[in-house]
């Protein structure tokens, strides 16, 4: 199960990561979660929101170059050891991590990693083989509404 | 016309014979030609008869040389409104060969010779390589790029015209021009001088000393350069470094080259006829003073140009030269009047960055180029807005992507650019053109 992710590309100048979270906001769109992937001249910011095609027109009609990546959403139990099960299931299978970002939900002692594998099919597969939790969009909105 | 000096008799080439023609036997001979042309045009080139008719004039109103000056204009914009046969003088079926300009917006501009446009060609490149001391047994190293660009096959048919040993390598592909440079032993290259300079600098990484190596000569064109460059060059590849002169709508290579003098170019006034204009106010200015150059084509076929606009800045003059040419000579093209900026003291046209860039992305990006001045020396950033097709969510590839530019860049115009990749749009535009060059340097 994978689910959508959009990325913009930002220049690296004060105030420009709040812009999409204001629009965002203003159009009544709900952030899951973000990561900004920094150089020093620009940025990339990546996004998870619940309605990824609205979010995208939003972002689109203000001048943003938006792109949509699929992403792999996996759950671990948030604590020493969580991740290096992944990561070995991951080298296993030959696979290699594009990049990944990690979140927390209050309330919750699991984390949720998003990853980008450079095959995320072959990925899902092999993590689901093992046990691992992989988490679709929708159950990550409604986790993030408890 | 018959060719009356091939027996001239004289120990330079004989081709080049044209070179050094009393002045009034060449006035004789560009008047001559110039009837013929203006006939030939009126006949054939719609664009230019309406003009010569708007003006009240006809062929039979160019009794001397100087009334060129009551003939129409011609402007880059005429050959991409005609595109792409609307100036062509000859049917298709007496045309053998076109060639186009790489233009990254729009149409290109498309060129046309006959048979004997090109043996007229190969003449003037022949006049070009003996003016620069080379000869049969002479190997040249002919690296401007072949194809549709004029430089490449022009330098390679006046070349083997003149009896030297061509290696028609075409442009790119630094590590080997040195290693053919080297075990080829050509004695010439041809090839613009930035790039020449790119095989400066490479060399010594390929443990090649040029100045070991047999080459004596280098004929330096396609973009204009400066003294600087040839102070540099000379010394470092123990050569002589000639400028060339040319431009496709005219011929391609060929209407001018420096001579052993090395102090200004000989124009090939028989077939070139030279003129200076203000480019304000497009009145004749006297030898002497610095203008627009503005050329007539006196025998082309195919393609006649009449009075075009080269919008290079040049002076011409016509005191003797030690060589003993009599045509006259222009002054090295130090700058266009239209948007070249010098830095570093190079000259590179906003044209050629966008190229750079043309060459990676595989589509003209939008793009500024900011000059700025930190009180010792001059910076060039170049600013590309990052296109949907280009972005990706990954730094690594953005980051290589502002490598791949930059690469480019340096090399088309050899000099070091900080490239900054920028949001979409953010990059003013005015009526749909972004302004490419934004000169923040202290005057
Ligand atoms: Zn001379």
């Amino acid at each position: 199960m994978k689910m959508h992710q959009l990325s913009m590309f930002l220049e690296n100048k004060p105030g420009r990561l709040s812009e999409p979270c204001r629009l965002l906001a203003n159009a009544g769109i709900n952030i899951l979660t973000l990561s900004v992937a920094d150089t020093q001249q620009f940025g990339i910011l990546r996004l998870i929101v619940p309605d990824w095609e609205a979010a995208k027109g939003v972002l689109e009609k203000a001048g943003f170059v938006v792109n949509v990546t699929e992403v792999v959403a996996t759950e671990v139990v948030d604590q020493p050891g969580g991740l290096a099960t992944i990561l070995e299931i991951i080298e296993e299978v030959g696979l290699n991590i594009e990049y990944m970002y990690a979140f927390t939900f209050r309330c919750n002692d699991k984390a949720v990693i998003v990853f980008r594998f450079d095959n995320n099919d072959i990925a899902v597969t092999a993590l689901q083989a093992k046990g691992i939790s992989v988490v679709g969009g929708v159950e990550l909105y409604e986790r993030a509404r408890q | 016309m018959s060719e009356f000096w091939h027996d001239a008799g004289c120990v330079f080439h004989p081709v080049s014979a044209p070179d050094y023609l009393p002045e009034t036997q060449l006035k004789q001979l560009q008047l001559h030609r110039l009837r013929a042309v203006v006939r030939r045009s009126y006949d054939h080139v719609a664009l230019f008869r309406e003009r010569m008719q708007g003006k009240g004039i006809t062929p039979e109103d160019i009794r001397q040389l100087e009334d060129i000056q009551h003939l129409p204009f011609t402007v880059k914009t005429d050959l991409r409104d005609t595109y792409p046969f609307g100036l062509f003088a000859s049917p298709m079926n007496e045309i053998v060969r076109m060639h186009a300009s790489s233009g990254t917006t729009g149409k290109p501009i498309v060129v046309a010779y006959t048979q004997e446009d090109l043996r007229v060609w190969s003449s003037v490149m022949v006049r070009c390589f003996a003016a620069a001391g080379l000869d049969r047994g002479d190997i040249i190293q002919n690296a401007y790029g072949y194809g549709l660009f004029t430089g490449g096959l022009g330098a390679h048919y006046g070349a083997e015209a003149l009896g030297a040993t061509v290696i028609p390598i075409s442009g790119g592909n630094t590590d080997r021009q040195i290693m053919l440079l080297k075990d080829f032993g050509a004695t010439a290259i041809c090839c613009t001088p930035s790039y020449f300079l790119r095989i400066l600098e490479r060399a010594p990484e390929l443990g090649v000393n040029l100045r070991d190596l047999p080459l004596k000569a280098g004929i330096f064109g396609a973009e204009p350069w400066t003294d600087e460059m040839r102070k540099r060059i000379e010394p470092e590849a123990n050569i002589k470094a000639y400028d060339i002169y040319g431009l496709s709508e005219i011929i391609g290579p060929g209407v001018a080259n420096e001579c052993s003098a090395q102090d200004g170019l000989h124009i090939f006034e028989d077939h070139f006829y030279p003129e200076i204009v203000d480019p304000e106010t497009l009145q004749p200015v006297p030898d002497g003073e610095e203008g627009e150059l503005v050329l007539t084509t006196l025998s082309k076929q195919a393609m006649p140009m009449i009075r075009y606009r080269t919008r290079d800045i040049t002076t011409l003059y016509k005191e003797k030269c030690s060589c003993g040419r009599t045509v006259r000579r222009m002054r090295r093209i130090a700058r266009r009047s239209d948007d070249m900026f010098i830095i570093r003291g190079v000259n590179v046209f906003p044209s050629q960055i966008e190229e750079a860039l043309l060459a990676v992305e595989g589509t003209a990006p939008h793009y500024q180029i900011v000059l700025t001045n930190d009180g010792t020396m001059d910076d060039v950033e170049v600013q590309v807005e990052v296109s949907p097709e280009a972005f990706s969510d990954k730094v690594s590839v953005m980051e290589g992507l502002r490598k791949k530019l930059s690469a480019s860049i340096e090399r088309v115009v050899n000099i070091r650019v900080n490239v900054r990749l920028v949001e979409p749009n953010k990059i003013a535009r005015s009526e749909g053109k972004a302004k490419r060059l934004i000169d923040n340097r202290k005057k």
